[in-house]
């Protein structure tokens, strides 16, 4: 006998609808993203050759006539390199670490090293701005160690920048290779090696590629990362290696270009998003290949 | 030879021959190497309070917190337009998050079938939304909250929005989790006697991680106060000496007036930033006081 659906078995499928509509949301807002990155980018190709935007080596947008240039490489250059510097930092810092909390850190100072990334991690990113242009910049580079630089520089802004990201770097690398199994330590210390060959011979090696996805994913949020960027490391774009200059970095140049009144459809309110597009882009890939590896050493573990 | 005895000569030779000098200097190495990487998370942080600390605490005063921001004189300048408006920000934020992210986590958990491939297109889209540079969502709610579709204009409705989008994974990643934990045994038995699926929801599951699904909540709008990239790209108010009236109106928040500050050639101004900045932090470590209180008092062990 089949029984018509109740209304109690109705109302349950109600709420089913209801709160699938409600993860429909987050994939509505990736639409929405993709959608207004795209229309102002097309538009934006209308006026300007992609080869010109993707390998001209000049960007000046807000100039008029023959001075004006759409190439972004230096914007590119500008994120590249800080994010460079930042990672020289965080990424010793942030593995090292990492490797101290999973393999050796007694409890007790588990206790106080946990809550202290968990702080750096949640201090705004604005506040390293702030740290980086008053004191890391005047205090530390200038006074403290004598260098040439100027108020706004790439080196102060990168160095703030990787430390910004060892707490991301540092707890990916500590579930990486906590995953590892306990056997293999155990084989590794009973062939006679000690805690410290067998956490850079055998744990560490084991956990690679979870340890590749922290970094792609701490070089992710340093690539995306703005008012660090903005305040510290100032706003010229350049084609340069001397990191006592300032320079611009994609997502700087974005928060800097949309905070002017620039009205809809000019030029200039097009480049805001086509730098994004440009932007979104290449998180999105970096992203991807971190959930790949992620989702790899899951697999070989647990 | 026999089979024991060429045994026991292949046991001896695969002996390790004992530690040398060598791997012992380089394990205390190692070591060190490792301590200083936890320095430097430690030093930063506590550079970091202290200069802001230094900067900022000498302007704190009952008259900075509930006078309105000047353009001309520090001493008379105040954060309370900032204040209302990140109040205003938080609870449109709030809002928004709460009911869409615990939908979502419930339907993931709960009721979406993984074998379907568009369930596994959320789970991967929450994954990279995650992920995507704040500045982005602030081009999103330029585009499409701001001006295009939505056209709310710069008001307190349309950053609210744009924070919550920008929040929203984190708070659908931590009540998953907080819903994964509660055993599958209350389900059971809950359905055992009858109830339905959503009612075994409700009645067991919900009051079960509430303190996890709060924490993340918590977590989120901690991270939401503190975001200046998306406020500054969809344009919010400079130094406004009004509050916000309602979702309508125009609006500035502490990170902003922060940014504001930090930018000015006046020294006393950018040591406002700084007493804002000592405001903010205040707020964040009490807001996460909260959770962790939460936690530790409501978080079920099963």
């Amino acid at each position: 006998m089949v029984r018509r659906p109740s209304g109690r078995s109705r109302f349950e499928g109600a709420i089913k609808a209801i709160l699938f509509c409600a993860a429909v949301v987050s994939i509505l807002t990736t639409l929405a993203i993709v959608f207004s990155l795209l229309s102002e980018t097309i538009a934006f190709f209308g006026d300007v050759p992609i080869g010109d935007y993707l390998f001209g080596t000049k960007w000046t947008p807000q100039f008029g006539g023959d001075q004006q240039s759409f190439g972004v490489l230096p914007l590119i250059w500008g994120t590249l390199y800080l994010t460079g510097i930042g990672l020289v930092v965080a990424i010793p810092v942030g593995i090292l670490s990492g490797m101290y909390l999973s393999e050796f850190a007694p409890r007790a100072v588990r206790k106080v090293v946990k809550p202290v990334l968990e702080l750096l991690a949640g201090v705004p990113t604005i506040v390293f701005g702030y740290f980086a242009l008053t004191f890391f910049t005047p205090e530390v580079l200038r006074n403290a160690l004598g260098l040439g630089v100027n108020q706004f520089n790439a080196l102060s802004a990168g160095i703030i920048l990787g430390i910004l990201v060892v707490p991301t770097i540092a707890t990916l690398v500590e579930d990486a290779m906590s995953a590892v199994p306990a056997s293999l330590r155990e084989g590794s210390a009973g062939l006679g090696a000690n805690k410290v060959q067998t956490a850079i011979r055998v744990v560490f090696p084991a956990a690679l590629s979870g340890v590749v996805a922290a970094l792609v994913l701490g070089a992710s949020r340093a690539i995306g990362e703005t008012v660090i960027i903005l305040i510290a490391g100032g706003q010229q774009p350049r084609l340069s290696l001397n990191p006592y200059e300032s320079y611009q970095s994609m997502a700087a140049f974005i928060a800097s270009t949309a905070r002017g009144d620039i009205p809809t459809g000019s030029i200039e309110y097009e480049t805001i998003f086509v730098v994004g597009m440009t932007l979104f882009l290449l998180t999105l890939a970096l992203n991807i290949v971190s959930i790949r590896l992620v989702r790899k050493y899951r697999q070989v573990y647990e | 030879m026999t089979g024991a005895q060429i045994a026991d000569r292949a046991a001896r030779q695969a002996v390790i021959p004992k530690a040398t000098g060598a791997d012992r200097a380089f394990a205390g190495f190692f070591r060190l190497l490792m301590y200083g990487a936890i320095g430097v998370s430690l030093l930063a942080l506590l550079t970091l309070l202290y200069d802001v600390a230094r900067d900022g605490v000498p302007s704190l005063s009952w008259d900075f917190l509930t006078s309105f921001p000047s353009r001309i004189i520090p001493e008379s300048s105040g954060i309370q337009s900032a204040l209302y408006g990140t109040l205003f920000l938080m609870v449109v934020c709030a809002t928004i998050v709460v009911p869409l992210g615990i939908a979502t986590a419930i339907y993931l958990e709960e009721y979406a079938d993984r074998t379907k491939w568009w369930n596994r297109l959320v789970e991967v889209n929450i994954q990279n939304l995650a992920a995507v540079p704040s500045v982005v969502y602030g081009i999103l709610g330029l585009a499409f909250i701001v001006r295009g579709p939505l056209s709310l204009g710069r008001t307190v409705l349309a950053g609210g929005i744009t924070l919550a989008l920008l929040v929203l994974p984190v708070v659908i990643i931590v009540a998953r989790e907080a819903i994964r934990a509660v055993p599958p045994s209350i389900r059971e038995g809950s359905l055992a006697l009858g109830a339905t699926q959503w009612q075994t929801i409700w009645k067991q599951v919900l009051p079960g991680s509430i303190a996890g699904i709060a924490t993340g909540v918590i977590l989120a709008l901690s991270r939401a106060i503190g975001e200046t990239a998306p406020l500054l790209v969809i344009g919010a108010a400079v130094n406004p000496r009004f509050n916000p009236d309602g979702l309508g109106s125009a609006f500035t928040a502490l990170p902003i007036q922060i940014f504001t500050w930090t930018q000015d050639p006046n020294r006393e101004f950018v040591d406002l930033a700084a007493a804002t900045i000592v405001v903010m932090m205040v707020l964040l470590l009490l807001m996460n006081s909260v959770a962790i209180f939460l936690r530790n008092r409501y978080e079920q062990k099963w």
